[in-house]
């Protein structure tokens, strides 16, 4: 068996022994092996390309571009997601804007640590992949599975242009595997996670999971939904949505970050403009309270979405 | 430094007749510095211009019709029309396009020097130049922290040309002097008159030797004065006249030709020539450019991605 952040881990072990141009820099990414082990034994299996850095977000992400232009394909682990903030300025004004400007390619992956885990607080627990989306020049990946962890993980590291890595922590040790992937499909294709005729829940990272056992619980009562995946969230796979809500007539968008704006706001938008005749009632979104994270479980179990709220959500939607 | 600035006073005369979009910003006052720095690096060092430093790009190998394009916003020079005046360059050749963000291009250069030594490459030197009001970014300390803890060949220039726009060095920082801080971050610091073109040669010469002799990051501290407002919009009104009488304020241009006649190693009639010459150079690329055609909406791809398939679809 295989957990979610062991994949997230061989993925960068075959990263840095496939292509001598990698190599990784974080907080505490070398002997000690991350704060999450994401990069345990690596710099004792990869000497010298396993670096710590300073707590400098903007220049670990500056120093990332520079590489880039030089040659390198740097992942750059970011202890928490969160704390992109501080090199906010260097991923979506230089490095995200290099090649645009210069026709240079910045082929730069920024792991990011995401979404909430029980007593992780406002500050260890936030989704910002809508934050990033709005910005051009950016590829931003939302894995929800193990295979997907590892197979776009990857794929980032091979992709000529700045990759944000959404990985959830959340899933980090939930999420087990029999093994790593073989195949997979390319990024910028979403995955249909549950077949479904009656309405379609659009989500991604852990998510995908409250959907599911949300869809588990409803098929007792008779309701098949449809879960699809999004995987990555730009690109969004605007297609497969489109012929999910085409099968079903109902949607359902769920998402941990917040309220305001953001994919599911995205999701609902593209059907509606898009795809208003395929729905037969108004579309639905589901997202985190619009508050800072909370830290004590039992406020944070109520401000995302879980299974029990998306399956209320859903009954709502079958019930228009 | 004679050809960088009779190019951006003609600039200047072409945006105050409306030829120009955007801005024109000058390094005048600030030539002998960045000069001395671009004729300091080799072929093969990199190097992040900042918004005053045509003269340093032209030392360092820029075509000055990639400049006036830029400028100008010709289609064909090296931004194609996507970006303007200042913010240029050709990063494969080590000359990286600044962003506006000040400080950002710091780190920028450390992980182009982290780079050439992942690759095996020694005796290499990354030189970026930045101002007063720089040093007060978290990007500049972060920046200089990194280069510091890496010892990478870094020459980080910093020119005090007294003002941050319009705000003094007095609302800026509060150490005596900026060069201080080098203490800090445990690497080397240097100062200089940035009036007098022997001591810029001299100083950032020296550093940049010292950085690639692999004493690691340098920090030199020019004193000037900015001869020009923040860009050509700005009057500049805030500068008092007692500074610009004050040794500060004398223009390194005036002062090393002066320099040059003193030492017999021209004479009044030569500098004349040089002029006349250059500005022909000027002229020759501007009209040059003024035939060339601008950027075409319909030939954009409007796509950010250099992997187009990856790019996100919006359909209207």
């Amino acid at each position: 068996m295989i957990t979610y952040l062991e994949a997230i881990r061989e993925a960068q072990a075959k990263a840095l022994a496939d292509d001598p141009r990698v190599y990784i820099y974080g907080q505490d990414v070398a002997e000690f092996g991350g704060a999450f082990k994401a990069t345990k034994n690596l710099a004792s299996a990869f000497p010298g390309r396993v670096l710590n850095s300073p707590i400098s977000e903007d220049a670990m992400v500056g120093s990332a571009v520079g590489a880039a232009i030089e040659g390198m394909r740097p992942i750059v682990e970011i202890q928490y997601a969160d704390f992109s903030t501080p090199g906010f300025n260097q991923i979506v004004n230089h490095a995200a804007t290099l090649y645009w400007r210069t026709q240079v390619k910045c082929p730069i992956t920024i792991r990011l640590p995401s979404g909430g885990t029980a007593g992780s607080g406002p500050f260890h627990s936030q989704s910002m992949e809508g934050v990033y989306a709005q910005y051009p020049g950016l590829i931003i990946l939302t894995p929800a599975t193990v295979e997907d962890a590892y197979s776009m993980l990857l794929e980032a590291v091979a992709i000529d242009d700045p990759v944000l890595f959404c990985e959830h922590k959340y899933l980090y040790y939930h999420l087990k595997a029999e093994g790593l992937p073989t195949e997979a499909l390319p990024v910028g294709k979403a995955r249909i996670a549950r077949q479904g005729r009656d309405a379609t829940v659009v989500a991604y990272s852990a998510m995908v999971h409250e959907a599911l056992a949300a869809a588990e619980e409803l098929s007792a009562d008779g309701y098949e939904v449809e879960v699809v995946d999004l995987r990555s969230i730009k690109p969004l796979d605007t297609d497969t949505i489109l012929a999910s809500v085409a099968r079903t007539g109902r949607l359902l968008a769920v998402g941990e970050a917040w309220p305001w704006g953001g994919v599911t706001a995205e999701v609902v938008a593209r059907v509606a403009s898009e795809g208003f005749e395929l729905l037969d009632v108004p579309p639905r979104r589901l997202n985190a309270k619009n508050t800072p994270i909370p830290f004590h479980p039992n406020l944070w179990g109520t401000h995302r979405p879980t299974a029990p709220t998306v399956a209320r959500a859903l009954r709502d939607l079958l019930r228009l | 430094m004679l050809l960088a600035r009779l190019l951006e006073e003609k600039l200047a005369n072409l945006y105050r007749a409306g030829k120009i979009n955007g801005g024109v910003f000058l390094g005048k006052g600030q030539e002998a510095l960045s000069a001395s720095l671009g004729m300091a690096l080799k072929k093969g060092d990199i190097f992040a211009p900042l918004i005053r430093d045509q003269a340093g790009r032209l030392a360092f190998g820029e075509d000055i019709l990639d400049a006036v394009r830029t400028y100008l916003g010709s289609k064909l020079g090296p931004m194609r029309g996507r970006e303007g005046n200042v913010h240029r360059g050709l990063p494969r050749e080590g000359r990286y396009a600044m962003i506006s963000h000040l400080g950002a291009m710091i780190s920028a250069v450390c992980g182009g020097l982290m780079a050439r030594r992942f690759q095996g490459q020694t005796g290499v030197v990354g030189a970026t130049c930045v101002g007063d009001g720089c040093s007060s970014t978290g990007a500049f300390h972060e920046a200089l922290n990194l280069a510091a803890v890496e010892k990478l060949p870094l020459v980080l220039v910093v020119a005090n040309n007294q003002f941050a726009y319009s705000t003094p060095n007095d609302r800026e920082f509060a150490c005596k002097n900026l060069v201080d801080r080098a203490i800090g971050y445990g690497i080397e610091g240097h100062t200089v008159d940035a009036t007098e073109l022997d001591a810029c040669l001299d100083v950032v010469g020296r550093a940049v030797e010292r950085a690639r002799e692999g004493r690691g990051p340098q920090m030199v501290v020019a004193t000037l004065l900015r001869l020009a407002g923040h860009g050509e919009h700005d009057d500049a009104a805030y500068i008092p006249e007692a500074l610009k009488n004050s040794p500060t304020g004398r223009d390194c241009l005036k002062v090393a030709e002066c320099t040059l006649m003193e030492r017999g190693w021209a004479s009044a009639a030569d500098l004349e020539a040089w002029r006349e010459e250059t500005l022909q150079q000027v002229e020759e690329a501007v009209a040059t450019v003024q035939r060339e055609p601008a950027p075409d909406p319909a030939e954009e791809t409007w796509c950010a991605l250099s992997t187009q398939e990856l790019d996100d679809t919006f359909r209207a």
